[in-house]
């Protein structure tokens, strides 16, 4: 590939790929994202790669292997196109059937299709889906569509496009302006105006300047940066090489933590290829205008995530925070001003660019404007990634989209904002879900995490956990979070093991504001949200810990005991085989007991028994 | 020794000995020999001219880091949100029970190390548990004993 030294050359590239493209008949994507990937997608690529080319059809037909479709529940998921027929749990031994049926001979596969658990009608099209269906895709379009490995796949779609126009017809004021006119905000948690941040950037004085890339992603439950940065690393470089553009720098760093291999690699390797086309690097598109990007991996602790500590570490320090008072946009890495912004804040860029700011500001709410993804997990039906328009109900988000809970059970509440966030409860389920109305409810917007919670979740656990991950995580730097978030930890921990006392409600209640106003960064000072938000819509739970000491979801297990129904067991014994602590008593056929003494409540007998005659009280 | 000492500039050569390439060199390093040799944190100060305390801090800083040998197999069991709501800490009840151990011990013939890890991004198919680097998804207490069993069986 010879370097694209103008403008007309990457559009005359665009023609030359859809010219070579034009003999595919069709293409078969394979999910290739870490939810389907764990479930074995790898295979069915080398499966298909193997009987396409045993069939010596692989000039018609491709195979792409691509990012997270969103719908990961349904993984492995295969999709063929044009006719965007859907297929879900696929699996290696059904791949001939799927070219010869359904490739070649255009058949529908029945049995491989999505059921609709509301009608139990068969689904044949990938937009028919209601998981799809009301979801607003911009951001997250093409991530599960892209060849992830082909820069030439990216180009085909109108990729860098928008590099190309902001250097040959924007200043980089104008880019600024336009970004500004969008009114997009941070997606990392913050929601900070991102063209106001730039700006700053660009007027800060010094000739070295960074953009960067907050790939950490912290937030235990959420993982769509790591789906965009493996499924379409080209739209996030994009977005960071504009932003390089505007705020006048010529080097960049993308930070992503290294529990997420993936995501490294699919990075490096879109930085070599997107230099390799001239659109990163010197001169970029034969303009006077060079970036430099490089990836670098952080160690897996929450704290890398906050900016300050982030860029301590990138330095080869401990990541430790420090005070705000001097902005990183002044004086970030190396002391030199240092712009950061989130992944999917950088994926938004190009959209911004191409379709103008007037046309982002167009969707979402009041303040809060474009879309939002969301990763939608815990006790939901149709667990994923989804992509909603700011203000999107968050009923139409659990009930529509999500399909409802498992089990027919109820919703009870769900979590955003990570650690730093709190419970929304059922109550408020018609709650517009943007920035301000979720921290008006007491919670946050985070990166985006959902996690679904039904009846058998205990919100003083939730509590609890969150209090354990914080203690582990803090850095340790100041006093009020190192030591009181670990007294609270304590206290919620006494509740759930059955010794709190209602002094220990008074006393968590003060620890919370107390650390809320002294912690040093982010981390201490959010740390009580969980707490104040689980106190605020579940008190009646935190007191019948309390009081009574009973834990209504049955999960504290001080709190609860495991019993055989007499009735419903038949004496076969198969707990009594698999109980690790030889809890359980009883010979063949005759009625078993459990020794409440032994018992360690591990659950596995209730796994085990055939005829749900285990239950908790 | 000189073998471990070359192994490790080939890492710092890799990435070229200034104080950003540290975390970048210490993850190739324990990656490699599963843990942080004391000699390799030696020879890291050395070569990037920052004081061991420093390198130190930082080995000690981050979960990751281990400066004793670990498992051969490394089992780590997701605790983040989606992963505990969905029974994560039945499976680590599980693995105290087979094997007697807690997260972050080896097992005595450095057979296996437990480990939890905060979310690796499979949230989907909740809970899940990492197998040295492969993702074992919907994980039940009996299929995390049938896991354990396996590798067992492997390392005999
Ligand atoms: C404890 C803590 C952890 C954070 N973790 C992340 C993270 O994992 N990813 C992220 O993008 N931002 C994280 N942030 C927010 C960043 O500090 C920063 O505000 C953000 O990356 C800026 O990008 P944005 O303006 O695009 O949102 C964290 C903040 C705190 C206080
Ligand atoms: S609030 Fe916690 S994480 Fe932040 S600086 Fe203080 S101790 Fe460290
Ligand atoms: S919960 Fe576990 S320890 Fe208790 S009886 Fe059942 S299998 Fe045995
Ligand atoms: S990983 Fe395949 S749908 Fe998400
Ligand atoms: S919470 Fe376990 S993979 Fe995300």
């Amino acid at each position: 590939m010879k370097r694209l030294t103008s403008i007309q050359d990457l559009d005359a590239l665009r023609q030359q790929i859809l010219e070579k493209r034009k003999h595919i008949r069709k293409r078969i994507r394979v999910c290739n994202g870490t939810g389907c990937h764990s479930q074995g997608s790898q295979k069915l690529v080398d499966a298909f790669e193997k009987v396409l080319s045993e069939k010596g059809l692989t000039r018609e037909y491709m195979v792409v292997p691509t990012g997270c479709n969103g719908f990961c529940a349904a993984g492995p998921i295969v999709v063929i196109e044009p006719e965007e027929v859907f297929y879900q749990k696929v699996k290696a031994d059904r791949v001939l059937e799927i070219v010869e049926r359904s490739v070649l001979g255009g058949e529908v596969i029945e049995d491989l299709l999505y059921v609709d658990p509301t009608t139990g009608n068969r689904i044949v099209h990938e937009y028919e889906i209601p998981f799809f269906a009301k979801q607003q895709r911009i951001v997250f379009k093409d991530t599960g569509s892209n060849f992830t490995r082909d820069i030439e796949d990216y180009i085909s779609r109108g990729g860098y496009s928008a590099l190309a126009k902001a250097l040959s017809s924007m200043t980089p004021e104008q880019v600024i302006e336009e970004v500004k006119i969008s009114g997009l905000r941070g997606r990392g948690g913050g929601g900070f105006p991102t063209g106001v941040k730039w700006e700053s950037c660009r007027r800060a004085h010094g000739d070295i300047k960074y953009v960067m890339c907050n790939a950490d992603e912290g937030d235990p439950g959420a993982y769509m940066d790591r789906s965009l940065l493996e499924g379409n690393p080209h739209q996030v470089l994009e977005g960071m090489i504009i932003g390089g553009y505007a705020i006048g720098a010529r080097e960049g760093y993308i930070y992503v933590r290294f529990e997420y291999p993936m995501a490294v690699e699919n990075a490096i390797w879109a930085i070599q290829q997107a230099k390799e086309y001239g659109l990163l690097g010197e001169n970029i598109l034969g303009t006077d205008f060079s970036l430099d990007i490089h990836v670098n991996r952080g160690a897996g602790a929450f704290i890398c995530g906050e900016s300050t500590a982030l860029m301590a570490s990138l330095e080869g320090k401990i990541g430790e925070p420090r005070g705000k008072h001097i902005h990183t946009v002044e004086k970030g890495l190396w002391n030199r001003p240092s712009n950061l912004n989130n992944v999917e804040t950088w994926a938004n860029v190009p959209l911004i660019i191409n379709n103008g700011g007037a046309w982002y500001a167009s969707i979402g709410t009041e303040r809060s404007k474009g879309t939002k993804i969301f990763s939608l997990v815990g006790k939901i039906n149709n667990t994923g990634l989804v992509e909603v328009a700011m203000g999107t109900p968050l009923r139409t988000i659990i009930e529509d989209i999500g399909g409802g809970i498992p089990g027919g059970r109820k919703f009870k509440a769900v979590q955003t904002g990570g650690p730093s966030g709190g419970c929304v409860p059922e109550r408020l389920i018609d709650l517009p879900v943007d920035f301000e109305r979720l921290k008006e409810a007491g919670s946050m917007m985070g990166s985006g995490g959902m996690i679904v919670m039904d009846e058998a979740t205990c919100m003083v656990d939730v509590a609890r956990y969150f209090l354990n991950f914080l203690v582990e995580e803090s850095c340790g730097k100041c006093i009020p979070c190192r030591v009181g978030v670990k007294r609270m930890h304590e206290l919620v921990v006494d509740m759930c093991e059955g010794r709190g006392t209602p002094e220990h409600l008074t006393k968590l209640e003060e620890l919370c504001h107390a650390i809320e106003e002294t912690a040093l960064c982010g981390l201490g000072k959010s740390a009580p949200n969980p707490v104040l938000s689980t106190l605020r819509y579940f008190r009646d739970e935190y007191e019948a810990h309390v009081y009574d000491k009973k834990c209504s979801a049955k999960i504290c297990k001080p709190l609860i005991q495991y019993i055989i129904d007499m009735d419903k067991c038949t004496g076969c014994g198969a707990c009594r085989r698999r109980c690790p602590e030889n809890a359980i008593i009883g010979v063949n056929k005759e009625c078993h007991v459990i020794d409440e003494e032994l018992c360690v409540r591990c659950g596995i007998c209730i796994e085990t028994c055939k005829f749900k005659a285990i239950y908790i009280e | 020794m000189e073998q471990l000492l070359q192994d490790v500039d080939a890492v710092i050569d890799q990435w070229g000995a200034k104080p950003e390439s540290l975390l970048q060199i210490m993850l190739d390093v324990n990656h490699k020999f599963n843990y942080l040799p004391k000699e390799s944190l030696l020879r890291i100060s050395e070569r990037l001219r920052m004081p061991i305390n420093q390198i130190y801090s930082v080995a000690n800083f981050f979960k990751v880091f281990s400066l004793t040998p670990r498992g051969r197999t490394m089992v780590q069991v997701c605790t983040g949100t989606a992963c505990h709501v969905k029974g994560a800490p039945k499976l680590i009840d599980r693995v105290r029970q087979d094997l007697g151990l807690e997260p972050g011990q080896t097992t005595e013939d450095l057979a296996l190390t437990l480990e939890t890890v905060n979310c690796v991004g499979a949230c989907a198919s909740a809970p899940v548990v990492v197998v040295n680097g492969e993702t074992h998804s919907e994980i039940t207490p009996n299929k995390m004993a049938s896991l354990i069993k396996e590798i067992k069986a492997k390392s005999a």
